[in-house]
């Protein structure tokens, strides 16, 4: 027989006791994914909702910059505990990589994942919100498979290229028979946007409130994605 | 005590083998370390004793350890290299020891210092062989 890779066979019970799991995506880079993972995981926990947030781009992990998550590392209990940062458990590839670059493939990429998901102890959880690597690659693939149930949130942005690129992800979503909760528009000139469901306005004050996350919570940024989640009926 | 969870994994792994082959008993189970990953065999060990109880077609199976030097291989310039030599601290050991493709991030191919190698061999853990009754 050939080897087996044991791993997978965990991860559906470290996700047992999860009520929701939010996959926040975007095909395109620069449009606010992590951003808005991170912030909508700050909301839900504010609103008194157990939430976890796990950073899976590993290439660009960055959730920990928006939440100003300094000093923390994960607690070793059957497994690996993700330390709270601001009400929100937290996981994500910077507690391993000394904030240097992980120069890792495709493959390396899918089984680094595979490893997280299999010996993170997430607990009870209201939601988890899951910035997920950029694109569709193996890796995102291999989360979809197994995050069973996961629904998509799709980021976007007011561009062309933007749009079409969205377009194309959720024709797959549905060949893929994995749920979208909605398209949020992020950077939008108005309120309105054709093809999302809802709208983020571009805010030129979030960059100050990144890495603070109470300064976060005040930005009109997080008002529109509080309304929008509200919307797609995520807070009340 | 991370290992804890690998152990559940390989359990667990063995006990849907047995499944899909119709085994009515697990004998024996051959469980791989790699070396990259520095698995603590007697936890290791340990949490599989614990485990097994909840199991009862793994009750009296043996797991056998083998151990598996690593071997990188460098994409870059085709060279062939051990762990043995790899200069890394213990906190880099440690995060490797959690997620083995931090090795990227830590050590380089000892003759062109690139990141970019395969692990070839002796990754992490992973079941070589299982043995039942039917």
């Amino acid at each position: 027989m050939t080897d087996i890779d044991p791993r997978p066979t965990v991860i559906a019970e470290r996700l047992k006791h999860v009520k929701r799991i939010i996959a926040v995506t975007g095909w395109k880079g620069g449009i606010g994914k992590s951003v808005t993972a991170s912030t909508l995981a700050l909301l839900l926990a504010k609103r008194g909702f157990k939430t976890g947030l796990f950073d899976l781009d590993f290439a660009g992990a960055s959730d920990h910059l928006v939440l100003g998550a300094k000093g923390l590392f994960p607690k070793e209990e059957k497994g690996l505990e993700p330390p709270v940062c601001q009400g929100v458990k937290f996981m994500s590839v910077v507690f391993f990589s000394e904030n240097k670059a992980v120069p890792l493939r495709g493959a390396n990429v899918s089984d680094a994942i595979i490893e997280l998901l299999a010996i993170t102890q997430w607990g009870e959880l209201d939601f988890l919100v899951l910035d997920m690597p950029p694109g569709i690659n193996d890796a995102a693939l291999d989360v979809m498979r197994f995050a069973r149930g996961a629904e998509v949130l799709a980021v976007t942005a007011p561009s062309l290229l933007a749009h079409d690129v969205l377009a194309r992800s959720l024709k797959l979503y549905k060949k893929l028979k994995v749920p979208v909760l909605g398209v949020v528009e992020n950077m939008s000139a108005g309120s309105r946007a054709k093809g999302a469901d809802a709208v983020i306005r571009r805010d030129p004050g979030l960059e100050r409130a990144l890495g603070r996350p109470a300064a976060l919570l005040k930005t009109a940024f997080a008002r529109d994605l509080a309304r929008a989640a509200a919307k797609l009926g995520l807070l009340k | 005590m991370h290992e804890w969870a690998l152990a559940e994994s390989v359990i667990k792994a063995a006990v849907e083998h047995s499944a899909a082959e119709k085994l009515k008993k697990l004998k024996e189970a051959g469980v791989v370390f790699g070396e990259l990953q520095a698995i603590d065999g007697e936890i290791f060990k340990f949490a599989l004793e614990e485990l097994r109880a909840q199991f009862p077609v793994a009750k009296l199976c043996k797991f056998k350890i083998i151990k598996q030097p690593a071997v990188f291989r460098c994409k870059a310039c085709a060279h062939e290299f051990p762990l043995k030599g790899l200069k890394k601290t213990k906190d880099e050991a440690e995060f490797i020891h959690f997620v083995p493709e931090m090795a990227h991030t830590f050590l380089k191919c000892p003759k062109c210092k690139s990141p970019d190698f395969e692990i070839a061999k002796g990754r992490g853990v992973s079941i070589s062989y299982i043995k039942g009754e039917k």
